[in-house]
């Protein structure tokens, strides 16, 4: 308890680069970044082959390569290839971590649409696209969000790697916190990553109320 | 109308579903394709809407051959109906009622309007166009179907057992309902079903369909009930063949006879009962305008003296229809000999077919 007020009573680390909204804000920026890019990438990615059936095996190796990669491990290569200095070979690790729960979820959520509803839809005389779009892509939004909160979720835990290159984030608190032995800042860090999780969860939970049609979050 | 000229339907799998059929639905009728389950029904109704194309053979929908349409427009002009309704969860029963007007490019208020109009039109309360589908019960939802089915007013209707997922009460009244809808609209419906009751009951013609995807006979219910083509109809039919028969046969011929004294009526003229020593006894009616001779033979049977109540529209005693007065009648519709020739267990029915066609 005291090594949090040590941490968060100080007003010297209210202030400042170093301080903590300027750590925050860094923090959030590569998460959004790499959690942005991955969705781009997944979403339409797991709605294509939810869609089509064709593709299915990229699903599988991505959830695979999800348990195996270490994320840190990924870092160090990527830092060894490209070097130090930009902020990619932070991202880069971040976005292979971000991509497979999305696309898992997305590609799931497709393909269990009832195949009667599926199949209605086609009946009435939706088109491919409008079949995908109109009836596919709303019910399947609980799972698609699911997989976009767990991957939001992990990003914003694993951007503390970041600080190991020098860059910041909230991750320079623990890193620089063990390296000077001051545990009131690797705590402070480690329990503002945490806040942060929740924030998304909190984020996640409101979204799903907004964009998820009530007929469809009442069955699920 | 619409015309299978040899149609054939083999899945890659080398199933024959549809084996060389060639049949007629007539226009602002209803045809029923009946079978056992695995016959071919759903096969041979998702071939018009193109929802699986035909191996061989051509479906004309008036003079057009399908297969030259492009099947989401093709499909926009008629209607489907499925046994799981098939309602899009995420959207509110108006739209979902909507949805082929939506597709066609109507602006929304006037789709709305239609879908509010067609809301009414199946018997669903306004209230409901506001719920999404898992607020409603499986006859509503089943309702719905048929509404959206009908939504941008296509002249064909395709069902696939859309009643058989509900219990029998509402099923009955969802049969009643379409036959209601079906007299003001005049559509025309291929409705598919392995309920043979139904297919009876709800059908201008019945092609009755056997595993392997070829017609065994299509004719009108009564003449299918009288004359069935083989074997495999007749026990398809099943029993009673003779007594469902003269559901088809109007009870307005039958001869009526004044009201005895012993029936007890209200100031209304309404039937009470039967007078018995200080109680009432049961009795049965039927009204001569629109029930057919099952009607006024089952309402026989109800009186414990074996005497039928005739009454009006409104419940009124006209006169009474005696044993002796259906017996009549019964005789007219008895069997020919040549039918009976063809009755191995004597379960004769009990009508010319004829007559009873027209
Ligand atoms: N997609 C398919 N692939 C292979 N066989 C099928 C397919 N759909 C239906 N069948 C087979 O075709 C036959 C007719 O099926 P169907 O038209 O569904 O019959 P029904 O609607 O009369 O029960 C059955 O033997 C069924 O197993
Ligand atoms: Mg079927």
């Amino acid at each position: 308890m005291n090594w949090l007020i040590d941490f968060f009573g100080d007003a010297a680390n209210w202030s400042g680069p170093d301080g903590i909204p300027a750590r925050i804000l860094e923090h959030l920026e590569f998460s959004a970044a790499a959690f942005l890019i991955a969705a781009v990438i997944a979403v339409p990615l797991g709605l294509l082959i939810g869609h089509t059936g064709r593709g299915a095996f990229v699903v599988v190796v991505s959830a695979n390569a999800a348990r195996a990669l270490p994320t840190l491990g990924l870092l160090v290569l990527v830092v060894l290839l490209i070097g130090v200095g930009t902020v990619l070979p932070v991202l880069i690790p971040l976005v292979v971590l971000a991509v497979p729960p999305i696309l898992v979820n997305t590609y799931e959520g497709v393909r269990g649409v009832d195949a009667d509803l599926r199949d209605a839809a086609y009946g009435m005389g939706l088109r491919g696209r409008q079949v995908l779009f109109q009836v596919l892509t709303p019910s399947a939004l609980p799972l698609i969000l699911l997989g976009l909160r767990l991957s939001a979720i992990q990003v914003v835990s694993t951007a503390t790697v970041a600080a190991f290159v020098g860059l910041g984030g909230l991750g320079r608190f623990i890193i620089d916190g063990l390296a000077t032995k001051t545990y009131s800042d690797v705590i402070g860090g480690a329990v503002l990553i945490a806040l942060l999780a929740l924030a998304v969860q909190l984020g996640f939970t409101l979204l799903n109320r907004v964009v998820v049609s009530p007929g469809v979050r009442q069955v699920r | 109308m619409i015309t299978f000229e040899g149609v054939t339907k083999r899945y890659p799998d080398g199933t024959v579903a549809v084996d060389d059929l060639s049949l007629q639905a007539p226009t602002g009728a209803i045809t029923v394709f009946v079978g056992p389950s695995g016959c071919g029904k759903t096969t041979s109704l998702r071939m018009i809407n193109r929802m699986i194309d035909a191996t061989s053979g051509r479906i004309l929908l008036d003079d057009q051959d399908v297969r030259a349409i492009d099947p989401p427009t093709l499909r926009r002009g008629i209607g489907y109906v499925i046994q799981q309704a098939g309602l899009f969860p995420h959207r509110k029963i108006v739209d979902n009622v909507a949805t082929v007007p939506y597709l066609l490019g109507w602006d929304k208020k006037k789709a709305r309007a239609r879908a509010m109009e067609l809301l009414e039109l199946v018997g669903l309360d306004s209230r409901l166009a506001g719920r999404y589908p898992f607020q409603l019960s499986g006859g509503q939802q089943q309702r719905v179907g048929v509404a959206r089915a009908l939504a941008a007013d296509p002249p064909v209707l395709l069902m696939d057992e859309p009643f058989s997922a509900v219990d029998p009460i509402v099923r009955a009244s969802l049969q009643e309902e379409l036959l209601h809808l079906q007299s003001e609209l005049h559509k025309t419906i291929v409705f598919v079903t392995h309920d043979i009751d139904e297919a009876i009951k709800l059908g201008d013609t019945v092609a009755v369909l056997r595993v392997g995807g070829h017609l065994a006979q299509m004719a009108g219910p009564a003449t299918l009930l009288s004359e069935p083509a083989d074997d495999f109809v007749r026990e398809f039919l099943g029993k009673d063949r003779g007594i469902r028969r003269l559901s088809f046969v109007p009870a307005k011929g039958v001869r009526l006879g004044s009201t005895p004294a012993d029936l007890v009526v209200d100031e209304d003229t309404r039937p009470l009962g039967w007078r018995s020593n200080g109680g009432l006894l049961p009795y049965g009616t039927f009204d001569p305008e629109r029930d057919s001779l099952r009607a006024a033979l089952d309402a026989a049977l109800l009186s414990p003296n074996g005497t039928a109540i005739a009454v009006d529209g409104d419940g009124r005693v006209i006169g009474v229809a005696t044993r002796d007065a259906l017996d009549e009648v019964l005789a007219q519709h008895a069997t020919g000999p040549d039918e009976q020739a063809r009755e191995p267990d004597g379960e004769a029915p009990v009508t010319d077919p004829k007559r009873a066609e027209s």
